[in-house]
């Protein structure tokens, strides 16, 4: 048994909702609202124009430095305007917006078929710069500047993050089931990429099928372990992943790189291996549609940039008046005013919810219980932390407490038994010590 | 299949994750701890009778009267009804002399909601432990009613007149021993209450299976009481040969005895492991837990007063803060050598 992180919580899982229901594939839907900004960079530049006709697959949007990721028409078809749109990953984007031809047609030349094997490591790099490949897990973080690390800096071994430790979501799960063998490809392929020996897959334990299918799937793969992780919120985030499969950490101020690794998430491998492979950029990704308001739970393959309302009408509607909608899982995800708004590329599910299943308490004293302390993975102090922000403290809440090193899991409003809004008032700290973080 | 309810028709909630929460709530942790106070009180309420009653009822309905007047004064939130006061009231009652009259007994209640809790700011603010707050008052307002034990009138065999601790301070631990008979009959009576001494504090396995209820439930770490009555036992079997009229050398004191006797019981596992005003971590409140396991052993055998408890847990309270501060846990990232 591995050893795990400190600190965690078990939230319930609902993962049942939808784990053993086959990913459907969601028709193209009539117009697609694409933003520009889907990722941690710089925002693209739009190559196109209103009035152009796209393909499926054909860039429309890139910027010319390397924190940054290309954008690609998800459907064929017309663009019909370029404006500033809501987004999920920032409050406004600019977005391209194309309009269906009905034809679902590729750009020239795609798909194509490639063996990796023969090509170059400069050649890989340079078509997963171009591929538009984020990180799916939700940091939306562009996955070439990862697998572009050159020697110096010493990178030796690669994590697969299998975890998906949110509750209700399954995205992942299905993707290591239904295409473990483009797994398999996409960590060959990252390993040649990045040139390392030594890669583990970690999956939680909740999951044995996928387990299973990696160790037989991998079994034959040189360098490569799939190791099964005891099931705690938050064993998918980064920390605390390196933290168990390596017994590494992250030095405060520092990414995951500084110590020789380099973690993707299990989909963003998969868009890796289509991209290489198939020259297929990321034009499409799975998402769980669950919760307890939804009339029809799934997992569907959608396109970038189909909105949430089409999503949830496909789903047959609300089963119940629903009181949240989530963009995300239920631990760190957005609560949505409302449903016009596109996927992007790191919008892992849509949580439908009732009164009864989300958390709207009264607000009590900290009672100095101490749950928080032991739930937070990070080693902190929320509650501290809470009655400091909630007092304007900022400057101690960041010197002594060590505001920044919150990786914001939630963990700790979770367990709080008086209901504090800790995870509210750390972010108030954070905002309010803007300009002296390391992060 | 095709629902009818449209989402124009509702308001959606746009508020922070975490959007799910475990069900845990303060009101919730207050009410277990009444619960797992009741064996003991009951127990007092068979073995003492009525005076005991009149005082557990008394305090309980000070405490919680004295909480609804003050936030009635205030305008603020009336907030009984989490139990709090119940705890307060039922724990200070359970610390006293089963015939100390009804009004000290209020006005201990009174003070402990007024003073150490409501002026601090209310639940969560209070740095002492409220209940010891008010024993510790009625302490140095009435002593001498206060350390008063009343001949239990339900069992002719029992001793009627001070606890085994006053008595084996002042005339000996072996007249204690006499006094039961011998070892075996005292630890007996130790162990299931049939003695005098504080209404709720004398039943040791009654307070044992509270405590281990609320350590099942997470609302108290076993280490806390752990820690607190095996210090008192070890210290105790070191040193106690030399007090008591003990044969004065070390490793011949009894820690059974100690360990058992007194408040040490009620105070590990009700007093000592009261969240709010204990220390944050774990560490911290292992560091805490020994000192009140030292101060009570101190008073004890090197005191004015038979028992040491109260005041230990109080001062431990008024270090809590400190304690924090230099057990904050180590931050992920920071402290060591994190590279490889």
């Amino acid at each position: 048994m591995l050893k795990t992180f400190r600190g965690g919580v078990h939230p319930e899982e609902h993962k049942d909702i939808t784990a053993e229901l086959h990913t459907e594939f969601m028709p193209p839907p009539q117009k697609v609202i694409i933003p520009v900004s889907q990722h941690i960079g710089a925002p693209g530049v739009p190559m196109v124009n209103v009035g152009d006709t796209v393909k499926k697959g054909q860039p429309i949007a890139s910027a010319d430095v390397h924190l940054t990721a290309w954008v690609h028409a998800s459907i064929s078809g017309k663009v019909v305007e370029i404006a500033e749109y809501p987004s999920s990953f920032k409050d406004k984007s600019l977005a391209i917006v194309i309009e269906s031809d009905g034809l679902d047609e590729w750009a020239p030349g795609l798909p194509m078929q490639r063996d990796f094997e023969k090509l170059s490591v400069e050649e890989i790099h340079k078509i997963v710069t171009t591929a538009g490949l984020v990180g799916l897990g939700g940091a939306n973080f562009p996955s070439h500047f990862k697998l572009t690390y050159g020697p110096e800096k010493h990178i030796d071994t690669l994590l697969i993050n299998a975890a998906e430790c949110e509750p209700y979501l399954n995205s992942d799960y299905r993707v290591m089931i239904e295409e473990t063998d483009r797994v398999v490809l996409g960590v060959k392929i990252a390993m040649k990429s990045l040139n390392v020996k030594r890669c583990f897959v970690g999956v939680e334990d909740n999951k044995p099928k996928a387990i299973e299918g990696f160790k037989k799937a991998f079994a034959n793969v040189d360098g490569v372990t799939v190791v099964a992780l005891p099931t705690k919120y938050p064993q998918g985030a980064e920390r605390m992943f390196i933290k168990v499969l390596t017994e590494r950490e992250i030095p405060a101020g520092k990414r995951h790189s500084d110590i020789g690794i380099v973690g993707l998430n299990v989909g963003s491998i998969v868009a890796i291996a289509n991209a290489v492979e198939k020259g297929i950029p990321l034009i499409e990704r799975v998402i769980t549609v669950s919760g307890d308001a939804i009339a029809q739970p799934k997992n569907l393959r959608v396109r970038i940039g189909t909105s949430f309302k089409d999503i949830v009408e496909y789903c047959g509607g609300y089963s119940k008046t629903p009181k949240k909608i989530i963009n995300g899982g239920p631990m760190m995800g957005y609560a949505l005013s409302d449903l016009n708004i596109p996927v992007i590329k790191g919008v892992a599910g849509i949580l439908v919810m009732s009164k009864d299943a989300v958390a709207e308490d009264e607000e009590y004293p900290c009672i100095r219980c101490g749950k928080c302390v032991d739930a937070c993975p990070a080693g902190l102090v929320p509650s501290m932390l809470s009655i400091l922000s909630e007092r304007g403290r900022h400057t101690e809440a960041r010197e002594e407490y060590g505001v920044f090193n919150c990786i914001e899991c939630g963990s700790c409003a979770y367990v709080c038994p008086s209901k504090r809004r800790i995870l509210q008032y750390i972010r108030y700290s954070k905002a309010k010590n803007a300009g002296h973080g390391h992060h | 299949m095709s629902s009818n309810i449209k989402l124009e028709e509702t308001l959606l909630s746009v508020s922070t994750s975490p959007h799910v929460k475990n069900n845990d709530s303060i009101p919730k942790i207050m009410w277990n701890v009444n619960l797992a106070l009741a064996p003991a009180a009951i127990f007092a309420a068979i073995w003492f009778g009525l005076p005991a009653i009149i005082t557990m009822v008394v305090a309980i309905v000070a405490a919680v009267a004295t909480e609804f007047l003050i936030q009635k004064f205030r305008k603020a939130k009336v907030t009984v009804g989490d139990g709090s006061a119940v705890v307060t009231g039922l724990l200070l009652a359970m610390c006293l002399p089963p015939a100390l009259p009804w009004y000290m007994t209020a006005f201990g209640a009174v003070l402990a909601i007024l003073i150490a809790k409501m002026a601090m700011g209310g639940l969560g603010f209070n740095v002492f432990n409220p209940a010891h707050i008010g024993r510790a008052a009625l302490m140095v307002s009435w002593p001498a009613l206060m350390t008063s034990w009343a001949a239990n009138i339900t069992s002719p065999d029992a001793v009627s007149s001070a606890t085994v601790l006053n008595i084996a301070k002042q005339q000996g631990y072996e007249t204690v021993v006499n006094l039961f008979g011998d070892k075996t009959a005292l630890y007996k009576a130790l162990f299931l209450g049939t003695r005098n001494g504080s209404i709720g504090e004398t039943c040791t396995v009654l307070l044992i299976l509270g405590g281990i209820y609320l350590i099942y439930k997470g609302y108290i770490k076993w280490q806390v009481p752990v820690v607190m009555i095996g210090t008192v036992g070890i210290l105790a079997w070191v040193f106690g040969g030399f007090f008591y009229g003990g044969p004065g050398t070390l490793f011949s004191g009894d820690p059974l005895f100690h360990m058992m006797a007194g408040g040490l019981m009620i105070g590990a596992f009700f007093m000592a492991t009261d969240m709010v005003t204990i220390p944050i971590t774990i560490k911290g409140q292992i560091i805490f837990a020994f000192g009140c396991g030292v101060i009570t052993t101190l008073i004890r055998f090197v005191g004015g007063y038979p028992e040491g408890v109260c005041y230990s847990i109080l001062l431990m309270n008024c270090v809590t803060p400190l304690i924090d501060r230099v057990t904050k846990p180590r931050i992920y990232g920071t402290g060591r050598k994190s590279y490889v």
